[in-house]
Order: C-alpha cells, then sequence, then structure tokens
C-alpha cells in the first residue's frame, strides 16, 4: 500500500467507482446499438403503433404489447397504490407503536417472495377463479394486474410510510391545536406534506410494474394481441422479450433490442420523474 | 464474534470460488452442452443420464429453449448439440450437420372433461386460424375455444404449422413456451385446446383422432397419422469427440431401445 | 367520520398482511411435506421427477457468492471514493445518477445483455461465470447505496484521531471506517444475496438450466427459483416444486432477517 500511496489509492478508487457508472453505460450502449437503428430503419410510428407482430414475417409493430403493459400497469396501480398507502397511513399514523414494528418489518420481508412463486399461485389460485366467474380464459390481463399489484404493495407502503414519517410532528401537532381530529389532521394536513413522497413511492411502483417478468408471463396469457377487456390475454413488452429472446436472429434480434429500449426509456423517464418528486420534497422540507 | 463470523465466511467462500475456478482453468474436459427442442429435452435428460452412468468421465448438460435456440446456439457455439424437432431445417442451419435420431408425433390435446374427440383435418385448421370458436361447432358444449400455442421459435409449432398449411395462428391464441407448459394449460383450462409432442402425453390430458387416426406409435409407424416430424441432433461440421460419443450412443440400439420404452419412436 | 376512516385503513393494511402472510402459508403447508434430508441432499432424477434438489441448492448458494466476489469489492471500493475521497462535484453526481438507473432496470434487460454479451459474444455460455456477472451488475447499485450509508453514519471524530496519529487516509479507510461500517455493509450485501436468490429471469438466460452439479465456474448451473419455475409451469412434480418453492422462500425470509437483524444493531449501535 506505501508504494501505491494515497494519491494512487485515489486514482483506483476512482476507477472502480466509474465501473458503476461503466456498467451502466455498457448496457444503455448495448440496447441502443442494437435497437435504435431498427427502430429508425423501421420507422417509429410502423414499429410502435403497427399491430402486427410477426417475426417470421417481417412485421414488427409492438402497439399491442405497448398496450398490455400500460394496462397491466395501470391495473397493478389500482390494486398496490390503494392498499399500500392506506396501510402507510394506518402503520404511521394510527396503529399502536408495538402492533408497527411487527407489521411493518413483517410486510417488508415477504416482499421479498420471488415473483415466480406470486406467478405460480396466480396461474393455480387466480386464473381459474377468474375463469369461472368472470369468464375468459382466466390468464388475463385482470389476473396479471392482481399479482402484479400485490408485488408491489410493499415497495409503495415502505417508501410512503418514510414520507409521512418525514412529516415533523409540529404539523400533527398544530392542526390538533386547532381542534382538528386526527384523522382530519391526516387527511388535511399530513397527506398533503407527505404528498411528494407518496407519489413518488406510487412510480417507482409502477416503474417496477413494467419492468416485471416472469410473474407476467406466467399469469398474463401472451397472446399477441391488442387487450379490449382486462378478461383478454395479453403480451407485456417484457414478456416478449423473453419468450423470444433465446432464438431471435437478425432483424428479430434488432426488434427485441429495440423493445428493450422502449423499456429502458420508459422506466428511466419513471425513475427520473420520481427522483425529481423526492428531490423537491427534500428541498421543501 | 460477528467479525469474526463474516471473516470465516468470507474466506470460505473465497475458497470454494477459488477451487471452481481453478478448475475451470485446468481441465481441458470435454463438456458437451445440448440444447434446444424442448420436445426432445426429457428423452435427452435420460439418455445423458444413462450414458453418464455407463461412461463416468463424460459430462453433458441439457437445456430447453425451442428448436429455434437449439439452431442458434449449435451456430454460435454456445451449445455442442443442438436439438431440434422440425419438418424442415431452416436455411441457416445448413451449415449445419443433422442427424436425425427419432421421430416424434404431434397430437393435439383438450382436457379430459371434453367430450369432443375427433377432429377432421380442416377443424383443426379452422380452430387455430380462428375461424371456429366455440366447441358447440365442433359436437361439444357452447363455450369459446381457448387455443393454446407455442411461441414462433418451438420447433413443434413449426411442424405443426408446416404440414396442416393455411394455419395462420389467431391473435386469441394463449402462448406458451414449452411443451409441457402446454398440457399443464389445457389441463387446467377445460375448453382449451393444444398441440403437443406425443411423447409427452400423460393422464392429464386427452389426445383427439386427428381424421380418425389416433397419435399412437403404431399409427406413426404405419404412416397413418400425418402430424410427425423427425428430431435432428445438430452440430458444426461432423460430430466430433465427445458430442460424436453422445450421438453415436443415442443411435445405438441402446439408445433407440430408450427411445422407444419411453413413447418417442425411434429413427428407423 | 374518524373511526370509519381509520377502520377501513385497518382493514386494509390487515387485508394486505392476510394475503401476504397466505402466500407463505400456501407454499410452506404444500411444500414442507416434500422436504426431507433426502430431497435436500440428493441429485434429481427424471428431470425432477424424483430424487432432490442438491444441484439448485448448491447452484443457489454459488452463483451469488461469484456475484458478490464481484460486486461487493466494486461497490464498497465506490462507495468508499464517493464519500472519503471526494467532494460533491458533477462527476460524483453522475455516479450517483447513474447507480440510480441501474437499480430501475428491469430484471429481463440484464438476461438479454448477458445472454448476448457474456454467453454469446464472450463465449462463456451458459455458465455460473455469465449468471455472476450478470447478477453482479444487477445487485450493485444495492451495494453502493447501503455501504455509502454505512460509511457516512461513522463519525467524523473516529476519521480525525486516526489522522492525527499519523494514518494515511487508505489505513483510516481500511482500519477504521470500514471496521465501523461493517454491520451496514452486511446489511446491503444481504439484501443483494436475498434479491440473487429470487432472481429468475437474468439467471434463466444466463446461468442456464442444468440440473448437473458445477464443476467449474464455466458449468451452468440451475437455481432453486428456475428449478421452482420449471417443475411447477411444466407439471413434472407439484410436490417437488412446491417443496422447492418452501426452501426458497425459507432462505429468503432467512437472509432479509440477518440482514433487518444487522441493520438494528447499526441503528442500536448509532443511537449509543
Amino acid at each position: 500500500m506505501r508504494l501505491i500511496g494515497d494519491k494512487g489509492m485515489r486514482w483506483i478508487l476512482l476507477g472502480v467507482a466509474l465501473s458503476a457508472i461503466a456498467s451502466l453505460l455498457t448496457i444503455a450502449l448495448f440496447i441502443f446499438h442494437e435497437g435504435l437503428p431498427f427502430i429508425l430503419r423501421v420507422g417509429p410510428r410502423e414499429f410502435l403503433l403497427s399491430s402486427e407482430w410477426d417475426p417470421q414475417s417481417g412485421h414488427f409493430g409492438i402497439y399491442p404489447m405497448i398496450v398490455a403493459s400500460l394496462w397491466v400497469t395501470l391495473g397493478g396501480m389500482l390494486v398496490g397504490a390503494p392498499l399500500g398507502i392506506a396501510g402507510a397511513i394506518f402503520l404511521n399514523e394510527f396503529c399502536p407503536r408495538p402492533l408497527t414494528r411487527i407489521i411493518k418489518p413483517t410486510i417488508e420481508l415477504l416482499a421479498g417472495i420471488p415473483s415466480v412463486v406470486f406467478g405460480f399461485i396466480g396461474v393455480m389460485v387466480l386464473a381459474p377463479v377468474i375463469r369461472q366467474y368472470l369468464g375468459g380464459p382466466g390468464l388475463s390481463v385482470l389476473a396479471a394486474s392482481i399479482v402484479l399489484g400485490i408485488m408491489i404493495l410493499p415497495t409503495i407502503m415502505s417508501i410512503s410510510t418514510d414520507a409521512l414519517a418525514a412529516v415533523p410532528n409540529s404539523f400533527r401537532e398544530g392542526a390538533m391545536a386547532l381542534g382538528a381530529t386526527r384523522w382530519q389532521s391526516v387527511h388535511m394536513v399530513v397527506l398533503k406534506a407527505a404528498r411528494t413522497g407518496i407519489v413518488a413511492s406510487v412510480i417507482l411502483g409502477m416503474g417496477r410494474a413494467v419492468g416485471e417478468t416472469m410473474a407476467v408471463i406466467m399469469v398474463a396469457g401472451n397472446a399477441v394481441k391488442v387487450p379490449h377487456s382486462p378478461l383478454d390475454s395479453a403480451r407485456t413488452l417484457t414478456a416478449n422479450i423473453a419468450l423470444e429472446m433465446g432464438y431471435a436472429t437478425g432483424q428479430h434480434r434488432q426488434a427485441l433490442f429495440a423493445t428493450g429500449v422502449v423499456l429502458f426509456v420508459v422506466i428511466m423517464a419513471l425513475n427520473t420523474v420520481a427522483s425529481l418528486a423526492a428531490r423537491r420534497r427534500a428541498g421543501a422540507a | 464474534m460477528f467479525r469474526s463470523a463474516i471473516r470465516s465466511g468470507c474466506l470460505a467462500a473465497a475458497a470454494s470460488l477459488a477451487a471452481l475456478g481453478l478448475a475451470g482453468c485446468g481441465k481441458a474436459r470435454e463438456s458437451v452442452t445440448v440444447a434446444g427442442s424442448t420436445a426432445f429435452q426429457p428423452f435427452a435428460e435420460k439418455l445423458a443420464e444413462q450414458y453418464m452412468a455407463d461412461h463416468a468421465d463424460a459430462s453433458i448438460t441439457v437445456q430447453g429453449g425451442g428448436s429455434a435456440v437449439g439452431v442458434q446456439s449449435a451456430l454460435s457455439g454456445a451449445a455442442q448439440i443442438g436439438m431440434a424437432d422440425l419438418v424442415s431445417l431452416p436455411p441457416e442451419a445448413k451449415a449445419l450437420t443433422a442427424v436425425a435420431v427419432a421421430r416424434d408425433g404431434i397430437a393435439l390435446v383438450v382436457n379430459p372433461r371434453n367430450p369432443v374427440s375427433d377432429l377432421t383435418t380442416d377443424q383443426v385448421r379452422g380452430i387455430f386460424n380462428g375461424q371456429i370458436t366455440s366447441w358447440k361447432d365442433l359436437g361439444g358444449e357452447d363455450h369459446a375455444i381457448t387455443v393454446v400455442s407455442r411461441e414462433a421459435g418451438s420447433g413443434t409449432r413449426s411442424s405443426f404449422e408446416d404440414i396442416l398449411t393455411g394455419v395462420k395462428l389467431t391473435k386469441e391464441a394463449i402462448v406458451q413456451d414449452s411443451n409441457g407448459t402446454i398440457r399443464e394449460t389445457v389441463a387446467n383450462d377445460a375448453s382449451a385446446i393444444g398441440y403437443l409432442s406425443h411423447g409427452l402425453i400423460s393422464g392429464k390430458v386427452k389426445a383427439v383422432t386427428v381424421d380418425g387416426n389416433p397419435c399412437t406409435t403404431e399409427a406413426i409407424m404405419a404412416r397413418k397419422y400425418a402430424l410427425v416430424r423427425p428430431i435432428y441432433l445438430l452440430t458444426k461440421g461432423a460430430p466430433a469427440g465427445a458430442a460424436k460419443g453422445f450421438i453415436d450412443y443415442i443411435l445405438s440400439q441402446a439408445g433407440q431401445d430408450l427411445i422407444r420404452k419411453d413413447g418417442l419412436i425411434p429413427a428407423r | 367520520m374518524q373511526a370509519v376512516a381509520v377502520s377501513a385503513l385497518g382493514a386494509a393494511t390487515l387485508g394486505t398482511l392476510a394475503v401476504l402472510v397466505f402466500v407463505v402459508f400456501f407454499v410452506l403447508e404444500k411444500g414442507l411435506r416434500a422436504i426431507s434430508w433426502s430431497f435436500l441432499f440428493s441429485n434429481p432424477r427424471d428431470m425432477g421427477r424424483a430424487g432432490g434438489i442438491l444441484p439448485t441448492l448448491v447452484g443457489t448458494a454459488l452463483l451469488p457468492m461469484v456475484a458478490l466476489a464481484i460486486a461487493v469489492p466494486l461497490g464498497v471500493g465506490t462507495a468508499v471514493y464517493l464519500t472519503e475521497y471526494t467532494r460533491e462535484t458533477r462527476l460524483t453526481r453522475l455516479i450517483r445518477f447513474g447507480t440510480d438507473c441501474l437499480a430501475g432496470i428491469p430484471s429481463i434487460i440484464f438476461g438479454l445483455f448477458g445472454f448476448i454479451l457474456f454467453v454469446s459474444m464472450l463465449g462463456m455460455g451458459w455458465s455460473l461465470l455469465s449468471g455472476g456477472l450478470t447478477l453482479a451488475i444487477m445487485i450493485l447499485p444495492t451495494i453502493i447505496r447501503t455501504s455509502e450509508e454505512a460509511i457516512k453514519a461513522v463519525p467524523l471524530s473516529y476519521r480525525e484521531v486516526s489522522f492525527s496519529l499519523g494514518a494515511t487516509r487508505w489505513e483510516t479507510v481500511t482500519r477504521v471506517v470500514l471496521p465501523n461500517a461493517l454491520p451496514g455493509v452486511v446489511t446491503g450485501v444481504m439484501l443483494g444475496i436475498g434479491r440473487a436468490i429470487g432472481e429468475t429471469a437474468a439467471v434463466i438466460f444466463t446461468a442456464g438450466s442444468s440440473l448437473r452439479l458445477p464443476h467449474s465456474l464455466l458449468d451452468p448451473v440451475r437455481t432453486m427459483s428456475v428449478h421452482f419455475y420449471i417443475l411447477a409451469r411444466e407439471g413434472i412434480s407439484t410436490e417437488n416444486a412446491y417443496g422447492t418453492a418452501a426452501v426458497l422462500v425459507v432462505s429468503i425470509l432467512t437472509v432479509n432477517l440477518v440482514a433487518y437483524w444487522t441493520m438494528h444493531r447499526v441503528l442500536a449501535r448509532r443511537s449509543r
């Protein structure tokens, strides 16, 4: 170590630190290098808006997949966000401390359950129920939404809880001093103050939902059509990549990279919005 | 105590990783990776198990992924042997040497609770084209047909569509990525119909007869059942070394007997 | 009004808890039956229909190890650089932004990247090495973030004392800061392990799905999550599938529990 010296160590560590950036750049470079020329050649309108995905005959329209990803993500939001935020509010504002100390870690622990387990239970328990009582093949947008919602719930709950906990107690005390009940102080004052953090949590949850692959492949049915109802089977962008990745070559492979580009851009956008929202909160507080 | 636990854990991990790393460098081992057709995969695994039991220094690993993965990985070298169950090999496979090691029928399967037991070729075409949408039109109950298919790179699917001609898979079809998954999907859904390798049929699903012909070994060998395809093992150039040893074993009497015993049809 | 609202919120929370607990109990109830000594320590037969899951246990243990061997030095090194060797500059903000972006990339894209780069282009094939490298990039952000938190939490006074005794920055880092940041770093490592164990999409496409015990870094491995996925989806053996899932869930819960335990030790020590 004396040989290298502190200055030398600094450079070594800088190199190490740049490795994180390097991996990101390599991935981005790869995906864009393969995918972007394809999008430009085929034309963004044709690629993004055509409903014909038939690699064998040279048709690469990913519109059905975009719609499917959108529906499945929004559906997951509808399931996960209300429950997650409700849980965060309850745990942080109304639940007795000792109970919170048990429930919160339990929920966070259970968030570690792998997606394939959720997916399989979706196939075994959820899809037959949907098929029997609501119709359709069971393997559907609805099934995928419910499974995804449950999977992103802990993320939303935990980040929202942090956002709520960050609201200074003086806000709550001030409201109550003015005569508000606990509930009134929460929904009129605290929630507004924690708003950006909660929104950030939902956006991050959306990012996770858009990127989920295994559970969706198992329960969404993977049909290559634009879903017209939640009971229809559909194929998301991620499922499309996973199903065809192993053997796609040439144009087909580039089309999958192009799908990756779309995913990458969407998720980067979501993450940037979320971190901007979080930073605004930190700046304002 | 905590720190010493971490330290010993790290040392143990480092030691095992070093051992693995050196093992990889030192040996000029001939390990054979076989990848591709999910229809042949279970049989390849059994053959590999038996081959390795007979030859102590052989090392064979089997992967799935579908016939197109078989072709691609043989071409790229990710696998020494590619498995493809295709009626006609794609143009890029011309660069590979293909050895037919078995034949396999494609069975059309429905849920055991489905009363329909026979379909004509035209009806099959209509179902998978999306023109026939209700079991009522086929003599069954009034339920919408759930069509289950493989992904585009599947040998079973390519062969199915090649033999049947005139099939453009309906967009409504549910897509699953292996023979076994299709079997499970059809087993769980009373109005589903799918196709899979006849060697993989189990009690969970019911195979229908096509034009009156059942999908059995006898009917296939008598050339009565039309949906049949060969199973090719693909290598870059002529098979050599450990890969050749394994392929020879599969073509030998012992290998072909194992194939027949497990429900596939021998090459000849 | 308040009573209604609170009960609704409480119901939602308990409902969430109930669903998650149901999932765990469903898996454990069906799976614990299949688990026995031979299940855990013998090889699978007949593609997993019979026999045990030993190779998958080995694979699940080795793959994160390879990933950590790469990610921990890189991650802790990055964290050390960001906290000890520079101020907040544009470069550090760029590095942090890059790390945050990396954290959000879906696993299938890592799988695609790993498959094309490591498996195909670099010729490593489906192997421990390909899978490990891919997983390393996936858990790098977690390690960097938690290590940074842990290092920042070490009081400035420790460093000052060390410097006043004549130590170089590097000696201070290795002999004073890092040992004190160890529990926090371990938490990050544990979280990374938890994520790596449950990962399926990226692993199938890079580490393969071989049921044989790996003999070298270039051999393919099958992890428990991949094994469960294949057994369950193809209906090879529902009982063994659940058994694998039970072992998998118990492992992940244990790893996460250890992570929480070390994290609480950090917080307890800090408040002292």
